[in-house]
């Protein structure tokens, strides 16, 4: 291929340098996304373990471990960390080791701001963390910090907390510009727009999501500094502020941000289950139609997280509508997935097992969300473990579970090198069913009536909250063998071939194994990039 | 399903061996509006859609894994796109849209729009306990966590399941809302401080306290009983431990309450004009810091450090009484306004924090309230 032929005669001397500071001074899209990959796991750690000690808590009734004051940190925290810490960097991580080389383009459009987005997460995170160690410990408002709990109410660490999240902003915005960037500019000359693979296109919206929103978030924020600072009074009525506007400016950014979370993960799940169905991707166009419209949908539906605000009742009709309306987009992806499998010759290694438990669970979270979109059930199911149940289904078995089939399905062509397909085999089921024993009861608990944010419970809640607190600890430990896996994989693993999935499709499988350190010094022609497509 | 959901039971009954209660529910249960009945006719209704999509579309996946699977021998078809197929999996969900949005936007509208209640209740969220105001029969009234569930937080599982037989851990209250059966009642729901959630899942019943803005719903109980909720929106370090208990009694026994609490508030005002002594303001105050102010400031005084200030030798509490009174009264920052208290209680508590903890403050009596509000 054209990248190995290259190399031979190259004499600058491209190879990654030596020591540490590579990963300091890196511009390489590789470097970078594995920088990225590394980062997200780590927080995805860091957060499990705050999920850890909030199910330690709810194992009984009764407070044994934590002081509310305290388990409000964790709650908040945990998800703090897990949306801005470990979801969205690893999907950046993957966007930066796939797209160049989806598009056949040698690297990202901006290496050195590439670098940059990438360097600010570790200072960001840091300063998030750093707050537990406060006077008046880490935020405790959960992760949607309404006001005025957040800002006449909150502890002083708030400030670092806003700090935190305009770096996490920064970071966000510039990989949006610079995943645009690449694929409008450095995609192959030869390659149209529908000719791309579907994790492009994803992530194409998706930066244009984050773009959009981001600096909502930002300006969000902002308010809430000066109102904790500066005597303004955007969110406090004494002034003539507007608690509910927070929750406007928050949710204008928080609807986004829901689908920027999982329509990468929609594009995986596009890659893998044609590989292993053997069988091109059902209605290619119609998946790409449906993401943007998901896309555009996701603007207008804001403040169905907000039907109890006090909305007049036209505002709450109007919602109801829009939001029952991402069903049919939505409905359209699962469907084409299907239709995909139907009359294909399926098999079941390890990246399919986690494509299709993510086609069933993200369908069944998807139920509950159209559920919780009809306002008067909403007035029922609003702010209960009912939500809990929802949101960890699209975000944990929806959003992460994509993460994990992509890093087996790519992790031969990153590493060069075969996992233990037994192994990996027998996480996914370990994963599989302590997932479910952790969150399906949730449904029924909030079903129930039992709020969720709450340290302590009525005793008729007790017997689903131990299920899901042993399921949550073994949920949890199945991510040690995950992480055995992977680290076994790089320094043990058998090498990989080439295209180690036979009927896998995509430019990325016709560079050489092990990756060379550049690719595509050349791009790919017309004829390399139709007899790659997964989807004629 | 029945037999697996005993056989849990039984097992995690056997691990803890505390939770034998076995009070669990698995579906949202029917209230006692006929608003909370629409609305879980609408949850059931949109249940069993979901189900039947389910069955559809994960009966088509399954079919396919298990019939076309490579190790079977299947072969792949060729086939990716068919306008047709797209149409009918976009129109059809579209049309099942519109049938569920038809009775979902009545009920909205029936819950929403209200031309004549028979009484108003104001109810006022604050950190972390609900004010209620009647303000037509003149009833005000705060209503905490039962001390009786707030003492077994940290005790024995026993313990809790004691307490729980007694009304329900962590759903009892130390005074009740009582409300008369087969009457509209609009809610005028605020808050003093952060956002509550007023939450009585048998009225189907949850909305908002914004503080600074009054929110209004609405409810006709039509069934005698007690009815428990809780608030529903973080609001801070107790938003777990503030729970809501309505009594809907006969039209005859509310008469009766709404007298007797009439009653109940002359003898107050009579109690206000009389000067105490300190033993018995230390005593009374006790009660209501406990109720009122420990879950900030702590039961021993000493606050938590960087969130609320300590009473032990705090300059508030040693320093000039009218300065605290002001601050107890009025608020100031993330001290909310206590002005609903009456003047004995408001007197008693404050005297309590300056004589107690070691501090030396001088004692204030009820009539020192009375002067300074």
């Amino acid at each position: 291929m054209s990248s190995t032929t290259t190399a031979a005669y190259d004499d600058h001397g491209h190879g990654p340098e030596k020591g540490l500071l590579r990963w300091v001074k890196t511009t390489n899209h590789k470097d970078i996304g594995t920088l990225y990959m590394w980062f997200a796991f780590s927080m995805l750690l860091i957060g499990g373990a705050l999920a850890m000690g909030i199910r330690a808590e709810l194992l009984q009734p009764g407070l044994q471990l934590f002081e509310p004051q305290f388990y409000n940190q964790l709650t908040t925290m945990h998800g703090l960390i897990m949306v801005f810490g470990a979801i969205m960097p690893a999907f950046v991580g993957l966007a930066n080791w796939l797209i160049p080389m989806m598009v056949g383009a040698p690297d990202m459009a901006l290496p050195r701001m590439n670098n940059w987005s990438f360097w600010i997460l570790p200072f960001a995170g840091a300063i998030l963390l750093s707050t537990f160690f406060m006077e008046g410990g880490a935020p405790a408002f959960g992760w949607t910090f309404y006001a005025p709990l957040s800002t006449t109410f909150a502890p002083d660490s708030t400030d670092f907390f806003i700090f935190a999240v305009h770096l996490l902003g920064f970071s966000s915005i510039m990989g949006a510009i610079n995943i645009i960037a690449t694929v409008l500019n450095m995609k192959a000359p030869e390659m149209r727009l529908m000719d791309m693979p579907l994790f492009v296109w994803t992530w194409l919206i998706t930066s244009f999501l984050l773009i959009g929103a981001m600096p909502v978030l930002a300006g969000a924020v902002t308010m809430m500094l000066t109102d904790r600072n500066f005597g303004t009074a955007f969110f406090d009525a004494t002034g003539g502020g507007d608690p509910v506007m927070f929750q406007h400016i928050f949710w204008f950014f928080g609807h986004p941000e829901v689908y920027i979370m999982i329509l990468p993960a929609f594009g995986i799940i596009s890659h893998i289950i044609p590989t292993f169905a053997r069988k091109p991707l059902f209605g290619y166009s119609s998946m790409v139609y449906a993401t943007a419209s998901i896309a555009f949908l996701s603007y207008i539906v804001w403040a169905h997280h907000m039907f109890l605000t006090g909305m007049p009742v036209a505002g709450e009709l109007y919602f109801m509508y829009a939001t029952m309306l991402i069903a049919v987009p939505t409905g359209v992806k699962v469907f084409n997935w299907v239709a995909t499998m139907w009359k294909g010759s399926m098999s079941f290694e390890t990246p399919m097992l986690w494509a299709l438990a993510f086609v069933f669970l993200f369908t069944i979270g998807g139920f509950s969300g159209l559920m919780l979109g009809i306002a008067p059930a909403d007035i029922q199911y609003h702010d209960t473990y009912f939500v809990v149940a929802h949101f960890h289904y699209v975000l944990v078995t929806g959003a992460l579970w994509g993460i994990i089939a992509a890093v087996f399905y790519w992790l031969p062509k990153w590493t060069g090198k075969m996992y233990n397909e037994p192994l990996a085999k027998f996480h996914f089921w370990w994963a599989l069913i302590s997932v479910n024993v952790t969150f399906f009861p949730q449904h029924f608990l909030g079903l129930a009536g039992m709020p969720r944010r709450i340290p302590d419970y009525s005793l008729q809640f007790a017997d689903f909250n131990f299920i899901s607190s042993i399921g949550a600890f073994s949920f949890g430990l199945s991510f040690l063998l995950l992480t055995y896996i992977v680290v076994n994989c790089i320094r043990n693993g058998k090498p990989a071939d080439a295209r180690p999935w036979a009927s896998a499709k995509g430019l990325e499988w016709t560079l050489a194994t092990p990756i060379a350190y550049h690719t595509f010094d050349e791009p790919p022609t017309r004829a390399e990039i139709l007899a790659e497509s997964q989807h004629s | 399903m029945k037999l697996l959901f005993k056989l849990t039971g039984a097992f995690t009954a056997l691990l803890s061996s505390k939770s034998v209660l076995a009070e669990y529910t698995l579906n949202m249960t029917k209230g006692v509006t006929d608003i909370s009945n629409d609305i879980w006719g609408l949850h059931m209704m949109v249940f069993w859609v979901c189900v039947a999509i389910g069955v559809v579309v994960f009966g088509a996946m399954f079919y396919s894994i298990i019939a076309h699977r490579k190790s079977k021998g299947a072969k792949a078809a060729h086939f990716h796109e068919s306008t047709t197929v797209e149409f009918l999996w976009t129109g059809i969900p579209i049309l099942i849209l519109i049938a569920m949005a038809i009775p979902a936007s009545k009920t909205l509208i029936d819950i929403e729009v209200l031309d004549k209640a028979d009484m108003t209740i104001k109810v006022t969220g604050m950190q972390w306990k609900w004010q209620y105001d009647y303000p037509e029969e003149q009833i005000s009234f705060v209503s905490n966590l039962a001390q009786s569930s707030r003492d077994v937080i940290k005790g024995t599982p026993e313990e809790r399941e004691a307490v729980h037989k007694e009304g329900g851990y962590l759903r009892e209250v130390d005074k009740r809302l009582v409300v008369p059966v087969d009457t509209t009642i609009r809610f005028l729901i605020t808050s003093n401080d952060v956002i509550h959630n007023w939450w009585v899942p048998a009225f189907g019943l949850k909305q908002d306290a914004n503080p600074g803005f009054i929110n209004d719903a609405w409810a006709k109980p039509n069934e005698i009983g007690t009815y428990r909720g809780q608030c529903a929106e973080l609001c801070g370090k107790d938003h777990g431990f503030m729970p809501i208990v309505v009594d809907v009694v006969s039209k005859a026994d509310y008469a009766a309450w709404v007298q007797l609490q009439q009653e109940e508030k002359v003898a107050e005002m009579e109690s206000a004009t009389q000067v105490w002594t300190e033993a018995d303001l230390v005593a009374r105050g006790e009660v209501v810091y406990n109720a009122n102010c420990s879950g900030c400031h702590q039961k021993d005084g000493k606050g938590i450090p960087g969130v609320f200030p300590a009473m032990v030798g705090s300059e508030v509490t040693n320093g000039p009484a009218a300065y605290q009174l002001n601050l107890v009264i009025n608020g100031m920052g993330g001290m909310p306004a206590f002005k609903m208290l009456s003047d004995s209680d408001l007197a008693s508590v404050i005297t309590y924090e300056r004589r107690s903890f070691g501090n030396n403050g001088s004692v204030v009596q009820p009539s020192d309230v009375t002067s300074a509000r």
